[in-house]
């Protein structure tokens, strides 16, 4: 659907009404995912393994069955085999089947009437393990000697000669590498680390499963797409789809780690094994053992320059751990590293490594900032070492509309330039620096998406309007869509109210992931209004007895048009919702489609920071996020966007990480250990949006939720190195290494 | 897991000492509970001490100051003369944890919860604090330095419990502070931390403690490093000195919060820094 040819003045996109959640959620009646109850709900459990890498021989779980209170028992044995590949690697990532894969993956659970019993149930199941060597580091992972994780399971799509834990390979770029570097007067060559990190939600997984004798099951659970629960979870159970009921609650955040199920389909097997609803809350510590970190990553970088800033070449070979399953993830890294920049020779190599780790589930921009992060730091260091301006160099080699990007498509109307000059022009730029600080700066890119949406829109016949979509709200989406339904129809945005349905209530949709749901529910409700408001013309047209043709839809109203104009008083949507019964029964509009179109988005961020040199302590102490929104909807939620993904890069810069032992056991499940940035640890994120409209919408909008996250790892390690005077290279950059650095 | 709020000292002694299985003195409850909740521990008994008697009270005591067992991080903050007399103790206690913690977290509990890593810890030792214990036998003093024996462990004996802690008194010319490092700015765990109080007479130091926290099994006394300090101007040369002396003394470990090198590495800066502040502290007051 193409960007509207009229240039309409926005009457309601654009400006920022109060949101429609917020009483809800800053007074606690919003229902997250723990809130719901059932009567007669049991407590469920899920018992885990010590192991990193453990053959399962036996599980006894008599003396838990036995045990009063306790209601039912589960294990991998109560699921049936999955449809595909990927859908059986979900659900043994929820239950073990066979072998513990990971120091935390489930290999039991139970059902009973309190917390109590059910904890004592998990101690009186014996698991008989038969420990298995161990690998969670990605070099040690791709050793010709490395334990395999799959030894009776070779991976199929790799060329031979991939080391065994090798599940995917990937390859992108196009020219003459040679011929590129050969024309460099500068080349610089450095491999780049960075370590596991976390979503870092607040709100643990929760659900509540309650299925009956009768093969009926309901499933109410925090999730960013309960379509996708329900066909994963109904493929697990043996149930078909219509049979299970999925609701998403309110969302405490996801980032993406909330696009799989881990606890779902353990609760309603225990559910119909009780024959009782079963409600099944993670603790924070399970949340960091055995639902999705992002990858960890080892990447060779090499980049080619001119002394007068042209990049020449540029090389890219990443290696990426997702945990103990297969993941592609790497694709897009390897398709993002470069994308930012206009290059005739540009070549990325990829591969993901299987580690006894857990699997990794997206988080925001998956795959893109690992990427984008060695290529950033070494187009700084190049600038560094040539005496080149980091923007102006990033605004030579940017890339704009026509360049063939790295990863094969020829980009549209994008806004890479634009927000490179707003940076450079914007006072934080030329803002003068103090002892021990320096700036940083780094481009970021993410794809977005569009995807299957369905939208239905009921105008009431108190002039009101109901919108329901299904895709849960993780961002501010229920706001700017409920925007964009009252934009088209001419109403006040409090005369719509949007609510996010149950999988019985739509059509399907995709999850609530790439930076969607702006973009495509916006899109599906723009063509479910204009067919609300296609019928409501010819409802009018009846009235006044003319030709549906012969009237047009203007600021909110039917009016009579051609040779009619004038003739006739308009009618306003309330008008005709009011006598809707009469003239031929209610009045509603939908949209069902697979959208496409989803513009890519750009950002560029500066960063300042203190780096206090006798303990290597890093403060952030000024940011700013300049990002092209396409057509920001609702400003304040796109700067909440920026913000968010700004702070996570922050984080996973600075202090977040994964730490395994050597017997690979997990060591900081929790958030003492698990650095997340406090509010004190930041300064405000100031933010610029720009809104180079994108060709794919009729508004121009474009997803802003996941480009943010991926300036800040270059950002950050070029403003340390440079600060320290040491090009740092491997993230986390907390103080030991820092001054581990600084002391050569 | 049976729980009492004791009315007096004489029947929490009872208690806890009647107690066959483990029994816990609940103060602020900000470790225990979160020791329970994460299946840490299981205790059988929990004596609450929040309702008896004095548990709350300040008391100036030969020109120092007696807190009461319960007292916590925000009562004592907004005690203008624990504040003036050993403002290194307050900050020390005042950092630990966040706003809600504040108001419910206590010396005593910091103390007996024998982490190497307790902030209020370092500043009460340097300041040659003491708590008044009572038990089966009746009431006995004890230094604060005694108190913990090893991570997690302390001296006391089975129905004993601190009543109070003993800030002494000083000369106008002397002050304290504490600094740890953290990793991020607040809500989080030391990596390493010093204490200095020092005593001044004009421009030269006449007597100086520092206490090192998380560098060790427990808390490390370092006289040898304070020595450095003593009648000098505290010039460059003599914080330099003590820096290298706290890096030697210092212990540490290697985990998931920092490497032997970085933790002797800031204990040393964190006890120059602490030096300085407490030096302008002790000019200002003279
Ligand atoms: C979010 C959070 C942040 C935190 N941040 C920090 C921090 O920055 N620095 C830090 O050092 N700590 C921190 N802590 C730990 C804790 O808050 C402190 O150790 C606090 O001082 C404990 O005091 P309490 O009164 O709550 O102890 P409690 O939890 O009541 O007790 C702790 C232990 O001491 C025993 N005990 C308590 N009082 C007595 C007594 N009078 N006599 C004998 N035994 C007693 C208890 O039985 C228990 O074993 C934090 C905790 C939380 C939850």
């Amino acid at each position: 659907m193409a960007l509207d040819t009229d240039k309409r003045e926005f009457k309601i996109v654009g400006t920022r009404p109060l949101r429609p959640d917020g009483i809800d959620k800053v007074t606690g009646r919003a229902l997250y995912g723990a809130d719901t109850t059932a009567p007669g709900m049991l407590v469920g459990r899920v018992l885990r393994s010590p192991h990193a890498h453990a053959r399962i021989v036996s599980i006894d779980a008599s003396a838990a069955e036995a045990l009063q209170g306790v209601k039912a028992v589960i294990t991998a044995a109560d699921f049936t085999t999955a449809n595909n590949s990927h859908s059986q690697a979900v659900l043994d990532n929820c239950m073990a089947r066979g072998k513990a894969m990971y120091h935390g993956h489930g290999v039991a659970a139970v059902a009973a009437v309190s917390e109590a019993i059910a904890k004592q149930a998990l101690k009186l199941i014996k698991v008989d393990y038969e420990i298995l060597p161990h690998v969670t580091e990605i070099e040690d992972a791709l050793k010709p000697d490395a334990p395999v994780l799959y030894p009776d399971k070779p991976a199929k799509r790799v060329p031979e000669g991939t080391p065994a834990n090798v599940s995917h390979v990937t390859h992108f770029g196009h020219g003459d590498l040679e011929a590129g570097f050969a024309k460099a007067d500068k080349i610089i060559e450095r491999t780049f680390r960075t370590e596991a990190t976390h979503q870092g939600y607040i709100e643990p997984h929760a659900c509540l499963a309650s299925v009956s004798p009768d093969g009926k099951g309901d499933l109410w659970c925090c999730t960013q797409g309960h379509y996708n629960v329900r066909a994963l979870c109904a493929d697990f159970m043996g149930m078909d789809a219509s049979q299970l009921r999925v609701t998403a609650s309110e969302i405490g955040g996801g980032f993406g780690g909330k696009t799989t199920v881990f606890i779902e389909p353990i609760a309603l097997a225990l559910s119909r094994k009780a024959n009782k609803p079963v409600k099944l809350v993670m603790s924070r510590e399970e949340v960091f053992k055995a639902s999705g970190p992002t990858m960890s990553s080892v990447t060779d970088v090499k980049i080619g320059m001119t002394k007068d800033g042209r990049i020449t070449a540029g090389y890219a070979n990443l290696r990426y751990q997702c945990g103990a399953f297969p993941s592609g993830t790497i694709e897009l890294g390897a398709m993002s590293a470069f994308a930012a920049y206009d290059l005739d020779a540009v070549k990325t190599d990829g591969l993901n490594v299987m580690t006894n780790r857990p699997r990794e589930a997206a988080y925001r921009a998956p795959g893109a900032p690992t990427a984008v992060y060695p290529v950033e730091s070494v187009v700084d260091e190049l600038c560094q070492e040539l005496g080149l301006d980091p923007l102006d160099v990033r605004l030579k080699n940017a890339a704009r509309k026509g360049t063939k990007a790295s990863y094969g498509p020829t980009f549209d109307d994008i806004g890479l330039v634009a927000t490179l000059e707003a940076a450079k022009a914007h006072p934080h730029y030329s803002a003068p620096l103090g002892p021990n600080q320096a700036r940083g700066v780094s481009c970021g890119f993410w794809f977005n998406f569009g995807g299957n949406t369905s939208v239905s829109l009921a105008v009431n016949v108190d002039g009101t309007v109901t919108l329901t979509e299904g895709n849960p709200d993780i961002g501010g989406s229920r706001a700017s869509i409920g925007m964009m339904a009252a934009e088209e129809l001419g109403i006040p945005f409090d005369k719509v109210r949007t609510l996010v349905a149950d999988t019985a209530s739509l059509g399907f949709n995709d999850v609530t992931d790439g930076s969607r749901v702006t973009f495509a529910v916006g899109l599906a409700t723009i063509k479910a209004a204009r067919d609300a408001i296609q019928k409501m013309c010819a409802r009018v047209a009846k009235i006044w007895d003319i030709d549906p043709e012969a009237v047009v839809w203007e600021d909110g109203c039917v009016k009579p048009a051609g040779d009619n104009a004038g003739q006739y008083e308009p009618m306003s949507l309330a008008e005709i919702a009011a006598i809707s019964v009469k003239t031929g029964g209610p009045i509603a509009g939908h949209h069902e489609v697979n959208a496409d179109g989803a513009g890519v988005s750009f950002g560029v961020h500066l960063a300042d920071v203190e780096v206090d040199p006798e303990t290597g302590h890093t403060s952030v102490v000024r940011y700013t996020v300049f990002q092209d929104a396409g057509k920001a909807v609702h400003p304040a939620y796109v700067e909440g966007q920026m913000q968010g993904g700004a702070v996570q890069g922050i984080g996973w810069a600075l202090n977040e990480e994964y730490i395994y032992g050597a017997d690979g056991r997990l060591q900081n499940a929790g958030f003492l250990d698990y650095r997340i940035p406090v509010a004190s640890d930041l300064p405000p994120i100031d933010t610029v949006i720009l809104e180079i409209p994108n060709p794919g919408h009729p508004y121009g909008v474009r997803g802003v939720g996941e480009t943010p996250i991926v300036p800040p790892l270059a950002a950050l390690n070029n403003a340390v190195s440079r600060a320290i005077g040491v090009r740092m290279s491997a993230l986390p950059m907390s103080p030991p290494r820092i001054l581990k650095a600084i002391k050569g | 897991m049976r729980y009492v709020a004791a009315e007096t000292v004489e029947q929490a002694v009872a208690l806890l000492a009647g107690e066959t299985g483990d029994a816990r003195v609940l103060a602020g409850g900000t470790d225990l509970l979160v020791q329970i909740r994460m299946d840490l521990i299981e205790p059988d008994l929990l004596v609450d001490i929040k309702r008896i008697d004095g548990m709350f009270d300040i008391t100036p005591e030969n020109g120092g100051y007696r807190i009461g067992a319960a007292v916590s991080g925000a009562m004592l903050g907004e005690h203008a003369g624990v504040c003036a007399l050993w403002p290194g103790v307050v900050e020390g206690f005042e950092l630990i944890g966040s706003t809600q913690v504040q108001g419910r977290a206590t010396m005593a509990g910091n103390l007996c919860n024998a982490s190497p890593a307790g902030d209020a810890v370092p500043a009460l030792v340097a300041a040659n604090a003491t708590v008044r214990i009572a038990g089966p036998d009746g009431t006995r003093d004890c230094a604060v330095a005694d108190i913990p024996v090893a991570p997690g462990k302390t001296s006391l004996g089975k129905g004993e419990f601190i009543t109070s802690v003993y800030l002494p008194a000083r000369s106008d010319s002397a002050a304290d502070a504490y600094l740890r490092f953290i990793p991020r700015t607040e809500m989080d765990i030391a990596v390493a931390s010093a204490a200095v109080s020092l005593e001044m007479e004009g421009d030269i130091c006449r007597a100086a403690r520092v206490v090192l926290g998380a560098v060790g099994p427990t808390i490390l006394i370092a006289d040898q490093a304070a020595k450095t300090l003593v009648g000098t101007t505290m010039d460059d040369a003599a914080l330099d000195a003590l820096a290298t002396a706290c890096s030697d003394l210092a212990s540490p470990i290697d985990d998931k919060r920092g490497t032997v090198e970085f933790r002797k590495d800031v204990v040393g800066v964190l006890a120059k820094r602490a030096a300085k502040i407490a030096q302008t502290r002790a000019g200002g007051k003279s």
